[in-house]
């Protein structure tokens, strides 16, 4: 009787724990499964080369590239702000900040994460735009570059708490060598700590991207979501993320070539995460090797 | 051995965490070129008291001083508030309990000192690792792996990369923490053999359990119990015909 209740509670364990994996598979598998008849009108070739996304016109193209670009660039940005901010201010946190004042700060900095990013989105779009229009007068109303700001704020909170528990649990004895040696806390912070925890920093540094490139509302409102070959920032442009919600909220009839590009565009989204989350591996696995 | 100089003095040093007073009114002299150990059972402040010097404390919150550690021959309270803790800490130098080297390279382990110090002289840096790994008997065993990691060394070895580590910026004063309680028996003797060699270029505070460690690489050992100091004087002295009671039922092993 007590062996049939481990191995029930076993089981229910088992099945908790599978069900994530289950659903990723069966996502997976939607994805492959409607994105093939799809490439049989679209060869990989055209898919992979041509310039112009336009599947929901007359003359329709399926090139890839734009949305890729698009989705690149607007993820630069927001790391190229969030990377910076987000370490520096772990490293103000983990190594300034008294224990007391923390525990007030850094709720403070997640409840940025908060934010419906729908709001977010209008906030680029109605505040920085025309915050940014005043500095760069030709900069037009849809832009990569306000979208990317904003998203690099909004992702801020995912890169600095997590650094910041990796700095926390570098161990103290550590940071007391370097301060014995007559290390100032910057010091410290950037030559000791951070290195020490790097390994922890990176993953916080790979779910920054993930979230960038997964990233829809900002995007969509302020960026403009026009499929755009450009690496400019200060044009508009659509990112895979965007254009699915554009089909998604349009009326095309289940079934056609149009419709099942959403699928393609969501397959292309999830192989290039899953690139970064592999780099992200190698990455963490070769600092822990080195320490 | 070299005449005695007065290196360091400490006066009527208190010192509490909080409201906790840990050192109730230290005095004690330290002598250049000479070993200084600090004996007593666990709790007396020895440690407290070692930590003082660097101005360790100073990294956490609630440490309070009171009285002073003057630093000869220029005379400056080492424990003075116009005192920066990390000037006093580019003047002595620490080694800790447990062998903490930074999770790079030994190269970069020994001239960390030097290069938080703003050196930039390549030449000049090379020279001094190369120096401070011989001074810690390191040297021959790592000169042809400078550039792998620290944490790979072996315990004992770590513990002399850190003494290396805690040479190269020629500290005045070496503050050595227990240095030898997390190593085998071999690697403890090659510690303390090192110890003598580095008393001719250094002045040594140590922090020790070991009284038979005490005996063996100390000139001069002070006895602290529940943070005063009971007795001061020449190793021999201390160790074969104490003064005080409480030092000799110490040192016989009656309580501690």
């Amino acid at each position: 009787m007590r062996r049939l209740k481990e191995r029930l509670i076993e089981t229910v364990l088992f099945l908790a724990a599978a069900s994530s994996v289950f659903v990723t598979l069966g996502i997976v598998g939607i994805l492959v499964t409607e994105s093939i008849p799809f490439f049989e009108h679209v060869s990989i070739k055209d898919f992979l080369t041509d310039t112009e996304w336009t599947p929901l016109f007359e003359n329709a193209h399926y090139g890839i590239l734009p949305l890729l670009s698009g989705t690149f660039l607007t993820t630069m940005i927001a790391l190229l702000v969030a990377i910076p901010l987000g370490t520096v201010a772990a490293a103000f946190l983990s190594e300034y900040v008294r224990p007391g004042i923390k525990e007030i700060l850094k709720p403070i900095l997640e409840l940025l994460a908060a934010v419906p990013t729908v709001v977010y989105g209008y906030f680029a779009l109605l505040f920085v735009t025309p915050l940014l229009q005043k500095v760069i007068p030709s900069l037009g109303g849809f832009n990569v570059l306000s979208a990317g700001i904003v998203m690099g704020v909004m992702i801020i909170p995912y890169v600095s708490s997590l650094s910041e528990d990796a700095m926390r649990s570098v161990p103290s004895h550590l940071r007391e060598a370097s301060f014995a040696v007559g290390a100032s806390r910057i010091q410290t912070a950037f030559r000791v700590v951070i290195p020490a925890a790097f390994s922890g920093i990176t993953s916080a540094y790979i779910l920054g991207i993930s979230r960038a490139l997964g990233e829809t509302m900002v995007v969509a409102i302020a960026a403009g979501m026009q499929p755009n070959l450009t690496l400019n920032p200060l044009e508009p442009s659509a990112t895979i993320t965007a254009f699915i919600v554009q089909v998604s909220l349009g009326d095309l009839p289940h079934g056609s070539i149009g419709y099942q590009s959403i699928y393609v565009a969501g397959l292309s989204l999830l192989c290039l995460t899953l690139c970064f989350n592999i780099i992200g591996l190698w990455l963490r696995k070769k600092f822990q090797e080195k320490e | 051995m070299k005449d005695l100089v007065l290196r360091a003095e400490v006066k009527d040093l208190k010192f509490s965490y909080g409201d906790k007073l840990v050192l109730k009114g230290i005095t004690l002299p330290v002598y250049e070129n000479r070993v200084t150990a600090l004996i007593g059972p666990s709790g007396c402040g020895k440690t407290t008291l070692l930590r003082c010097f660097n101005r360790m404390h100073d990294l956490y919150a609630n440490a309070h001083y009171n009285g002073e550690i003057t630093l000869h021959p220029d005379g400056i309270n080492i424990l003075g508030k116009d005192i920066d803790p990390m000037e006093v800490r580019m003047r002595i130098g620490m080694v800790f309990q447990k062998p903490n080297p930074f999770p790079k390279s030994i190269y970069e382990n020994v001239a960390y000192g030097l290069k938080v110090r703003g050196v930039k002289k390549k030449s000049f840096i090379e020279e001094r690792v190369e120096k401070s790994l011989q001074q810690a008997g390191l040297w021959t065993e790592v000169k042809d792996r400078l550039n792998s990691a620290a944490t790979a060394l072996s315990g004992g070895q770590q513990q002399r990369l850190c003494i290396a580590r805690a040479l190269a910026t020629e500290p005045e004063i070496l503050l050595l923490d227990e240095p030898t309680s997390a190593l085998d028996p071999i690697s403890t003797r090659h510690i303390e053999e090192l110890i003598q060699e580095l008393r001719k270029d250094v002045t040594i505070a140590i922090v020790t359990h070991s009284l038979h460690q005490a005996a063996r690489v100390s000139d001069y050992t002070a006895f602290m119990y529940l943070g005063d100091l009971i007795e001061f004087g020449a190793s021999d002295q201390i160790f074969t015909n104490p003064k005080d009671q409480k030092t000799e039922n110490y040192i016989t092993g009656r309580f501690g």
